[in-house]
């Protein structure tokens, strides 16, 4: 088998807390071959941000490590690219400025100012904001945010694209958009991703493997599910798919039988309904 | 008059009728009607009190005498400005007189030293405090950014900000003083010694809360932006110009209108104990002088530093609304 270009190899992570040291990841192993799209998938403070962040490079793992074409990376860097959550686009700098931003650096030497325009251009449309490249994120929508936030991380051409919750706070609808637009770029870019999502039919869709992750403390990879669904795809034909429907619940399995949260849920619930309690007995 | 008000406000409340108001209608009403009411009530309350205060130096004035001091304090001004003039020209013509007689003379200019009239303290405040203000921000905005980005300077820097920032201007002034005479002689100073003192004391007062909002906009940093930095590998300098610059720009304006109300209040303050040229001196001048007119005078500048004040805080919120990324400042 040829090299793989990520390797996150058997890596620890260990948070030191106020009450002692807290291990959030325990011996995470995967290897990810070029221009595979992979999802990350478990329940709600399982770590899988921070499997991501330690990819990325902004944490640093306890033991083991990450190695992208062999070597060892231990610092961020352009060429792991990373679409936030909460879009994190500048708001002081207009979608256009924000890419520019990001191309500017990366691209300084090898591209001419003309050259970086046209690249820049070239990525906002092919997240479909070029008619709103000169807006600030204060002036677009939620999902034009994410978009321009995809453009910028897109235009640092970078070796691996990491996603943490791209389409989580958007709404149905417009996720449902937003994941034919990645699927379109994946065909044309055939980018290595990894995305981090909470969505099984999300994960179904768009990737090659499906990395479920067991809950915490000590979270580590559960199981991987490979997806061996034709593309491009399409999510109208894929609802009658039984290999669709084969792969959709042996992810639902993982999470709700084997990895279930219930305990947690209720103390949390119950810590909820104290929280409540005591807000009312102090505004008494 | 009042009950058309009166049911005009109880009109704007009845729902029924609101829906019929049209939109400029209401907001004429919240712009210029209720403003307008709660000055003739003030005016109303003032000028009834006034009547009922009796002082030594007279009845307490009220809204109809600071108007006609108004006036009053802009003819001296003018009178003033024309006695200058006829001084100059009295002058040169003197001079160029003995010039005649004497070529080898060589002419003597003295500079005029009239009284300054009210229109020219008001002019020295504002000099003074923009001066003060100003040099406050040179120094505070780089200081806070520094001890924003380092947990160490911060922890260094903040129990003696947190000292001098609750000390009051006029405890400065007098050290204030004597090491500006010490330290600040020249034979033809650029600025007279009382300019530099007042600006000084404005410096003081005003440099701690710029630097507080400053340090804790940077150290507030959305750690997302932080990370996005990370990500690119900007280097140190163009963090700080590309994303903690900005990003703080909303903290920085928001120590800037603080630091500047302060700095109007400290320099009146300033200007009276120290005697010092500027509407302070105007205000205590008049107290030592204790003519019939000097409480009309006082209340006039009374108002007039009200409205400086309030005009600077303006311009600084106008400034801020087009300079600052966040739209979403609250106005008030
Ligand atoms: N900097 C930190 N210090 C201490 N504990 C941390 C830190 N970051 C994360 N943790 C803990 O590590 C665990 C995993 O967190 P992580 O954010 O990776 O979860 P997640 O799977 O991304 O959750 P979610 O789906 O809610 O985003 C959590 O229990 C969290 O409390
Ligand atoms: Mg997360």
């Amino acid at each position: 088998m040829k090299d793989p270009l990520l390797n996150i190899s058997k890596i620890d992570m260990v948070f030191p807390t106020p009450k002692g040291d807290f291990t959030a990841l325990k011996e995470v192993d995967l290897k990810i071959n070029k221009g595979e799209f992979i999802s990350l998938i478990g329940h709600s403070g399982c770590g899988k941000s921070t499997v991501l962040n330690v990819v990325a490079g902004l944490y640093q793992a306890t033991k083991g490590g990450v190695l992208l074409n062999g070597r060892e990376v231990n610092q961020p860097g352009p060429e792991r690219a990373v679409v936030f959550q909460n879009h994190s686009l500048l708001p002081w700098l207009t979608a256009y400025e924000n890419v520019e931003l990001a191309v500017k650096q990366v691209f300084a030497k090898s591209k001419s100012a003309a050259e970086m325009k046209e690249w820049i251009e070239y990525n906002l449309k092919l997240v479909h904001m070029d008619h709103a490249m000169h807006k600030r994120p204060d002036e677009i929508s939620g999902g034009m945010k994410q978009r321009v936030g995809i453009a910028r991380a897109l235009a640092m051409q970078p070796e691996v694209l990491l996603m943490d919750e791209p389409f989580g706070a958007l709404d149905a609808l417009t996720r449902a958009h937003m994941q034919d637009s990645l699927m379109e770029i994946q065909d044309e870019l055939n980018n290595t991703v990894i995305m981090i999502t909470h969505d099984v039919d999300e994960a179904v869709l768009l990737s090659d493997r499906i990395v479920m992750m067991t809950n915490g403390p000590a979270a580590t990879i559960g199981e991987i599910l490979d997806v061996k669904l034709e593309r491009p795809r399409d999510r109208l034909a894929l609802a009658e798919d039984p290999l669709y429907n084969q792969y959709r619940s042996a992810v639902l399995t993982f999470l709700y039988e084997k990895q279930r949260k219930v305990e947690e849920i209720g103390s949390a619930a119950k810590a909820d309904v104290k929280s409540s309690e005591k807000k009312q007995a102090e505004s008494a | 008059m009042s009950s058309l008000i009166a049911q005009l406000i109880t009109r704007k409340n009845a729902p029924v009728v609101k829906a019929q108001l049209p939109t400029f209608l209401v907001n004429f009403l919240h712009a210029v009607l209720l403003p307008t009411i709660g000055i003739l009530v003030f005016l109303l309350f003032w000028s009834v009190a006034a009547n009922n205060i009796d002082t030594s130096l007279g009845k307490f004035p009220d809204p109809a005498a600071v108007a006609a001091q108004v006036g009053n304090l802009y003819d001296e001004h003018m009178e003033s400005r024309a006695k200058e003039q006829a001084f100059y020209e009295r002058q040169e013509k003197r001079n160029a007189a003995r010039m005649a007689k004497d070529p080898n003379y060589v002419a003597k200019i003295r500079a005029y030293t009239g009284k300054e009239t009210f229109v020219d303290q008001i002019f020295t405040s504002l000099i003074t405090v923009m001066s003060g203000f100003l040099l406050a921000a040179v120094i505070a905005i780089p200081l806070g950014i520094a001890i924003g980005l380092s947990k160490a300077l911060n922890t260094a820097c903040n129990p003696i900000i947190q000292i001098f920032k609750p000390v009051s201007p006029l405890a400065w002034l007098p050290l204030v003083t004597m090491v500006v005479s010490a330290l600040y002689v020249s034979d033809e100073p650029m600025f007279a010694k009382s300019f530099v003192v007042s600006m000084i004391t404005v410096t003081l007062c005003c440099l701690w809360p710029m630097v507080i909002n400053t340090s804790v906009g940077v150290a507030s940093l959305n750690s997302d932006w932080v990370n996005v930095s990370r990500v690119l590998r900007l280097p140190a300098l163009k963090h700080v110009q590309k994303i903690v610059l900005p990003a703080s720009v909303p903290a920085i304006f928001t120590g800037m209108r603080l630091s500047l109300g302060i700095a109007w209040m400290v320099l009146i303050a300033a200007e009276m104990l120290a005697q010092n040229p500027g509407l302070g001196k105007f205000v205590w001048d008049e107290f030592q002088n204790g003519s019939s007119q000097s409480l009309s005078r006082i209340m006039t500048a009374v108002i007039v530093i009200g409205l400086i004040g309030f005009a600077l805080d303006r311009t600084m919120l106008q400034l801020q609304r087009v300079l600052s990324w966040d739209k979403t400042t609250q106005v008030r």
